[in-house]
Order: C-alpha cells, then structure tokens, then sequence
C-alpha cells in the first residue's frame, strides 16, 4: 500500500459516505453541506489526478458558487425540512434499478479498462495552467465562446423565471 | 500508484447514488443536488482518461460541463422557486399539472 492509495481509499470512503448522507438526510441544509464536503473531496481527486486549475475550480464553482447559490433558495423559501419523506416501500424499485446501474458499470469497467493502466506521480505536463490555456484557447476557442453565450441566456432566463409579475399601480411607485 | 480502473469505480458509484436520489428523493432541491452528483462523477471520470492519455481534451470538458453544471443550477433553482410561489411547496410528485 503506497501512499498514495491509502490516501484514495480514505478520500474515496468520504466521497461515498457524504454522497449517502446527501440522499438520506432529513434536512435540506444537510444534504447542501454534505455535498459541499463531497464536492471538496473530488477536488482533492483532481488534485492527485494533476488538474490543479480543475481542482481550484471545482472549488470555487461547485462548493462556492452553486452551493451558496442552493442554501440561497433553501433559505430564502424556508425549505430546511420536509417532513414525511422517503417511505421505505416505495425504495425497492429504485434501489434495484440504482443496483442494476452500479453493476453495468462495474462489468463495463473490468471489461474494457483494464487493470494494469497505473496513474503514476503527479507533477507531469498536464498539471500545467498555461498549457491548458493554451489548448483552450485554441482548438477549443469557439465552444469557449458558446460557453459565454450559454451563460448570458442561463443568467436572463432566470431573471425572468423569478421576476414577480405584480401590476405596479402609479401610487405605489413612490413608497417603494 | 493508484490503478485507474479505481477512480472509474469511484466513478461509477457515485453516478449509481446520484442515480438513485434522482429516482427516491421528492424534494426538488435534493433531486437538483443528486444531478450535480452525477455530473461531478463524469467529470472525474473525465479527468481520470485524460491523465492516462496524457492530453488535456478531458479537463478542458471538465470546464464546458461546470459552465453548464452553473447555467443548469441558475434556471432550476430560478424554476423552484417559481413553482414554489404558485404551489406553496416543491415536492415533484405533485407538479403532475402538465399531465394528460
């Protein structure tokens, strides 16, 4: 057992077990903070995996950006609990496809990949910003541009999902 | 040295959990999470290939997919709380209105 494994195993165990606290837990805000440290676990990943800007931005994205945006909603609509959920009847079915899932891609993985390709040390040419910059904005540039054309029709259909649709009558315009 | 069939195993669970909280969870807002579970697990499957075959095209999906992971979170959440100033609660059982 190298280092390196133990550190897998140990990361791998946290991932799995945050990402089985976040389908079982009652409360809203437990599920959110339970991703939050599953979120971080995969950067760690990413880090061993030599993508330290993915890492970074996993980060900042997942755990920064979407979850504060996700604690934002349960928050501001009182969401914390919801009662009452989860009958363990009705599990059976989902538990058995979630299975049936889990079993194709394990025969899919010792089918195909194989277990003799080993991920070595880190500190090889792909754990360099730069060089991915570079690919990016190369070969990648006009999906990089959709991407910002992407986000400013996500950014506008929101607003206009979320805008209230109140009849402003002229006297109320003042006190506001 | 960690064999890479590993993360894809890693992988491939947490898509199966994801999987299945889309599939029990009525809550809209953990069924949101359970999607960016599975996307999280493609992704490290995708930075997984990309170190065994040495070329950057899977980190740089990575970046499209979290591009698209903010966008999808934006409007869902926009989408929640619009159903949820109409219906009073988000449980997706009962968003069954577009029904025949």
């Amino acid at each position: 057992m190298t280092l390196e494994l133990i550190l897998f195993f140990i990361l791998a165990a946290i991932a799995t077990l945050t990402a089985i606290g976040m389908l079982l837990s009652r409360s809203t805000v437990y599920a959110a903070l339970y991703l939050v440290v599953n979120f971080v676990s995969v950067a760690i990943f990413y880090l061993l995996l030599d993508a330290p800007f993915i890492a970074l931005s996993q980060i900042a994205v997942y755990a920064g950006a979407i979850m504060v945006l996700f604690l934002f909603v349960i928050m501001l609509l009182g969401l914390e609990n919801l009662a009452g959920e989860l009958e363990w009847k009705k599990l059976v079915w989902p538990l058995v496809m979630g299975g049936i899932l889990l079993v194709e891609g394990v025969f899919l993985v010792i089918q195909r990949v194989g277990q003799n390709v080993y991920i070595g040390e880190t500190g090889t040419a792909l754990s360099d910003p730069s060089l991915m910059a570079k690919v990016l904005f190369t070969d990648y540039v006009l999906p990089f541009q959709i991407t910002a054309v992407l986000l400013l029709v996500a950014m506008i259909g929101a607003i206009v999902l979320s805008k209230r649709e109140k009849p402003v009558l002229p006297s109320q315009g003042k006190e506001a | 040295m960690v064999p890479v069939s590993y993360y894809i195993l890693l992988s491939a669970i947490l898509f199966s959990l994801g999987a299945l909280g889309v599939l029990i969870r009525r809550n809209a807002l953990v069924v949101f999470m359970s999607i960016e579970l599975m996307l999280n697990a493609a992704n490290l499957a995708f930075v997984a290939f990309t170190r065994v075959h040495e070329t950057f095209s899977g980190q740089i999906f990575v970046f499209f997919v979290m591009a698209v992971a903010a966008a999808e979170v934006a409007v869902g959440l926009a989408l929640v709380v619009a159903i949820y100033r109409s219906r009073q609660n988000i449980d997706i059982d009962q968003m069954s209105s577009l029904k025949g």
